[in-house]
């Protein structure tokens, strides 16, 4: 368990409610070390409750928050650590309510997915797809060596041109040549094709 | 990291915020401070009631005083109730307080009704009229006492507003039926009771309505 022990605590609580009365008298430093310092605590108390990780710290915001709104009823003859805790488990039961709402109205089909498929992939679509890739594959291996290398690195891999010029032993310079030259020769044939 | 950032930022942005506030008095001074109202209340309507009509009718029938007393009783605890379970921290269980002496005036009103049924003399119901009057009594003096109630109770945190708000209105109902024995000439009867259940339920169901959305949280 992530429990403190109790003399700690104890001390850490003396040390929160001393400086949350200072807040309420308006001191703003210690107000910002009071937030500050009792965000893991919050976070523990969330997280216990049951909160979600990728939410908690929605809630620790709504924590701070009502903090903020409710820092007059806080009585510095009592524990803070209670106090804030309180607050901690009643956002977050709020929370995972307003999270089973949602859940509730709101649907997760996947099948769905299945029934309702992209009305794009078509039988005609996904063959005409094939036969561009096939043509493209073709109209690469049908450049020049030098191209070939430019087009394989820069637009099919993505390497930056001083990858490229590194793995070649070619200067940058020379690979974008190659590279314009290749883009060229490919538009050239595919815009004649069409 | 991102996520870190932001509840930094979140802190900086209330403390710089951040005014001196005076601290709330404790939930007993203020439970104090609205039965001074009511016992305000109790004092203006007593200039106009026939007192010495009211002692001799509490005194014939020991159940009425008792159903007075319950209602009393379960305004005192029930305000008290609400203004503990208003405060961050303090147990849910608060709200069990005036349970006792809630199930008491029911007892003690349930019994008057019983006997005036018992009884030979006219209608085991009782005037319909007199009971709406009773209704509307105890629902015009409930809307001082309710937003006193409110205004008091926002000025806390209630987290857990809707079992704040039933027992603030079961506060504001029993205050009301108490005040309404100033004003009240009858016997218990069953309309009475009939109408004075109703007039608690409407101020309940009136409070829960309003019940205190500035607390929740942002969304």
């Amino acid at each position: 368990m992530e429990r403190e022990s109790p003399a700690r605590s104890t001390s850490a609580d003396t040390t929160w409610s001393a400086l949350m009365a200072a807040a309420q008298n308006g001191d703003r430093a210690a107000y910002e070390r009071l937030l500050g310092d009792c965000i893991p605590h919050v976070k523990r108390v969330v997280r216990r409750t049951g909160v979600r990780p990728e939410s908690v710290d929605d809630v620790v915001q709504d924590v701070l928050i009502t903090v903020h709104r409710a820092r007059a009823t806080y009585d510095p003859a009592r524990s803070f650590a209670n106090w804030l805790s309180a607050i901690a488990q009643r956002r977050a039961i709020d929370h995972l309510r307003h999270r089973g709402r949602q859940d509730r109205r709101e649907v997760w089909d996947e099948l769905s997915y299945e029934s309702y498929p992209d009305a794009r992939a078509t039988p005609d679509a996904v063959l005409d797809g094939e036969d561009r890739g096939r043509d493209m594959r073709v109209a690469v291996a049908a450049l020049s060596p030098g191209q070939r290398e430019a087009i394989e690195l820069l637009a099919i891999r993505q390497r930056s041109l001083g990858e490229a010029a590194a793995e070649t032993g070619k200067t940058k310079g020379a690979l974008k040549v190659n590279l314009h030259r290749a883009l060229k020769t490919l538009r050239a044939r595919f815009d004649g094709a069409e | 990291m991102a996520r870190e950032r932001t509840l930094d930022s979140v802190v900086a942005h209330l403390s710089a915020d951040l005014r001196p506030v005076r601290r709330l008095p404790a939930p007993p001074v203020r439970a104090a401070a609205w039965i001074g109202l009511m016992a305000a209340m109790a004092a203006a309507l007593s200039v106009f009631c026939d007192l010495p009509a009211l002692r001799d009718r509490l005194a014939a029938a020991p159940d009425m005083w008792l159903a007075v007393a319950g209602s009393t009783a379960t305004a005192m605890l029930a305000a008290l109730a609400a203004f503990e379970l208003s405060v961050p921290g303090r147990s849910p269980r608060w709200a069990l307080l005036p349970m006792p002496t809630l199930i008491l005036w029911a007892w003690a009103s349930g019994l008057g009704c019983l006997r005036t049924w018992g009884a030979p003399s006219p209608s085991a119901l009782g005037p319909v009229g007199e009971a709406g009057h009773c209704l509307t009594h105890i629902l015009m003096m409930s809307v001082p006492l309710m937003t006193v109630m409110m205004v008091m109770v926002r000025r806390a945190c209630p987290l857990r507003p809707n079992i704040t708000a039933l027992v603030s209105g079961l506060a504001v109902a029993a205050a009301s039926a108490t005040l309404l024995n100033f004003d009240h000439p009858y016997d218990a009867s069953a309309t009475d009771l009939l109408a004075h259940l109703v007039a608690v339920l409407l101020v309940i169901i009136a409070n829960q309505l309003f019940a205190w959305r500035s607390t929740a949280p942002v969304r």
